[in-house]
């Protein structure tokens, strides 16, 4: 009897440990480039470009190229995320069309970010001519999160109660004035939140913008969505890896990290709290 | 209310938007298949000049030599153990960290667990490769006073990192998802809380577990900052955990940049990029296979 209340304790000591050592490695990552990272971050650091071959300065460049390269993405993304998930959750029937288009999604959400790069390369870049490029890194990164959106807009699809839908048609209301007035209203700050989740892993990416937008450096801002853009997650990279100053610029390199990490998680914070929010106030 | 009273206008609007929708519904299978297309349109030519067996069994990886040797199997390699070694840290933290999460954690600490869980999803994996330059490599090489710190292990502990969340959520969804009466008949049955999560809810939810190992598998195989920055690079058979290795991805991202375009070299990168995509498209399917076989875990299967 005594055994198996030990052998329990022992357990769910285990378990808490686990749990304990994930927050502490998270905390831990973010505590030590927060400390490395602040005083690097200045006033000059997020408005000035880089100077004396990005030895020096700022980062700003990237902080805009990134910007860019998100709002792009989540531009292609997202129309064509909830049109997917509203025809999966309200006009869709259980079949084969649909299993084909759910292993699609799946499959699409478990391509290596690499070979997202490859494909951006390979076709928008070099087939249809866009060269290296905001549109192309936009197009590349918008594709990736396509599934992330698509997820979570058919979850706050599938919350809204049947009822609203029933009550709607039994109005005489026709299955896509219901969708629209009805349906996607009341799941708009569930598929917002999802928006800014996919921001979020756009954001941080580097992989797939390496070989389809992402600059070492620019001089200028990019005029156009043909121009080549400098990008943080890259811009951490070439410093950390390539060059003769890696040593000198380990200050840069640390501040360029926190801004993007403060970015990224910023985002993600953001969306979960309004997430648990959303959850909260629910009429229904 | 039938079809037949609604104005035409009308009935003509509704399935217009329907097959609309389906076909945007439907683009990303279309998007997939592009993938493979262009994959196969920019790797193929390679298989001009060396055979398949030769590519992915040579064991020499020297692009730019003359001649050029394109023998992938370092970075097969590289890329399994890597793989392999970050599933042996991060599927008992994932798989333990799920069950606390749903089984045993008080409702406050599960909600900050489970953003916790979703933060460290959604860091930065150049931030994390960075984390491993400058952290965990001068310690690793300090502490086994080795040549460098960016090797295998360093490799599979940031890999585990990015691993953890995934295993982590979808676990613990399938543990959720177990039906409330099987635990209560558990306890009513006498059975201590670890006997019940052991013996009923963990084999409830054994496909979604497996599932979530699967997809943390294949998150770490397709991973590519974090090798590229901390695996060290060597292209070569490892003999031991401290050696460096260059997984597939690595390789893809590092030598891109610098391989003329269309030439051998840039065939064989795109080719490992099929290799990449087929074994990752592997996992999925299989994933995906079982969460759907095993989907109807209901009251009435046990």
């Amino acid at each position: 009897m005594k055994w198996r209340y030990f052998r329990q304790g022992l357990f769910f000591g285990m378990v808490r440990l686990s749990a304990l050592i994930i927050t502490l490695v998270l905390l831990g990552i973010i505590a030590f480039l927060f400390y490395n990272g602040i005083r690097a971050v200045t006033w000059d650091f997020l408005t000035l470009p880089p100077t004396d071959s990005m030895t020096k300065g700022g980062i700003m460049p990237a902080i805009v190229g990134t910007l860019y390269l998100t709002v792009g993405a989540i531009v292609v993304a997202l129309p064509l995320g909830v049109v997917s998930a509203i025809y999966l959750t309200e006009y869709a029937k259980q079949g084969r069309f649909m299993r084909i288009i759910r292993i699609g999604v799946n499959c699409l959400a478990g391509v290596p970010s690499v070979v997202f790069g490859l494909f951006g390369l390979g076709f928008f870049v070099v087939f249809l001519k866009f060269g290296s490029s905001i549109l192309a890194g936009a197009l590349t990164l918008g594709i990736l999160i396509l599934p992330t959106i698509i997820g979570a807009a058919e979850e706050a699809l599938k919350a809204v109660p049947q009822t609203f839908r029933e009550a709607s048609l039994a109005l005489g209301v026709s299955k896509w004035r219901t969708i629209s007035r009805i349906v996607l209203p009341s799941a708009l700050p569930g598929i917002l939140t999802g928006a800014i989740l996919g921001v979020g892993r756009a954001a941080g990416e580097t992989a797939p913008i390496m070989f389809t937008a992402a600059a070492f450096f620019t001089a200028a801002l990019p005029k156009s969505i043909f121009d080549e853009v400098m990008a943080l997650p890259y811009h951490i990279y070439v410093l950390a890896t390539a060059g003769t100053h890696i040593e000198q610029t380990r200050p840069l390199q640390y501040g360029t990290a926190l801004v993007l990490i403060a970015l990224v998680l910023g985002i993600d914070l953001f969306a979960i709290i309004m997430r648990s929010r959303v959850r909260r106030k629910k009429r229904w | 209310m039938t079809n037949a009273k609604q104005p035409l206008t009308r009935r003509v609007r509704e399935i217009m938007i329907r097959k609309l929708f389906a076909f945007f519904a439907f683009l990303s299978v279309l998007l997939l298949g592009l993938i493979v297309l262009f994959l196969f349109r920019e790797g193929l030519p390679l298989f001009k000049q060396i055979s398949v067996s030769q590519f992915l069994f040579g064991s020499a990886w020297y692009p730019t030599y003359d001649p050029p040797e394109y023998g992938i199997w370092p970075l097969i390699v590289g890329s399994l153990i890597v793989t392999m070694f970050a599933c042996l840290i991060a599927v008992p933290f994932g798989i333990l960290s799920a069950i606390y999460i749903s089984e045993i954690a008080p409702a406050r600490i599960k909600e900050i667990l489970k953003s916790v869980i979703e933060l460290l999803a959604g860091l930065p994996s150049v931030v994390l490769g960075f984390f491993g330059m400058v952290i965990v490599a001068p310690w690793l090489q300090e502490t086994f006073d080795l040549p460098t710190g960016l090797n295998i292990v360093n490799a599979s502990l940031m890999l585990a990192v990015m691993a953890i969340p995934t295993i982590s959520s979808i676990s613990e969804d399938a543990l959720y998802a177990v039906p409330r009466e099987f635990k209560e008949a558990a306890y009513a049955l006498g059975a201590t809380k670890y006997e019940t999560i052991v013996k009923v809810a963990i084999p409830a939810a054994f496909s979604g577990i497996s599932t979530a190992v699967i997809l943390g598998m294949a998150r770490a195989i397709g991973e590519t900052m974090v090798v590229l920055m901390v695996a060290g690079g060597a292209a070569a058979i490892p003999r031991g955990i401290f050696d460096s290795v260059r997984p597939m991805t690595a390789s893809i991202a590092a030598e891109m940049g610098e391989a003329p375009f269309q030439s051998g070299h840039y065939h064989a990168l795109f080719a490992t990029g099929i290799v990449l995509f087929l074994i990752t498209l592997a996992f999925n399917l299989i994933a995906d296979h079982i969460s759907t076989k095993y989907r109807e875990e209901g009251s009435g299967t046990l």
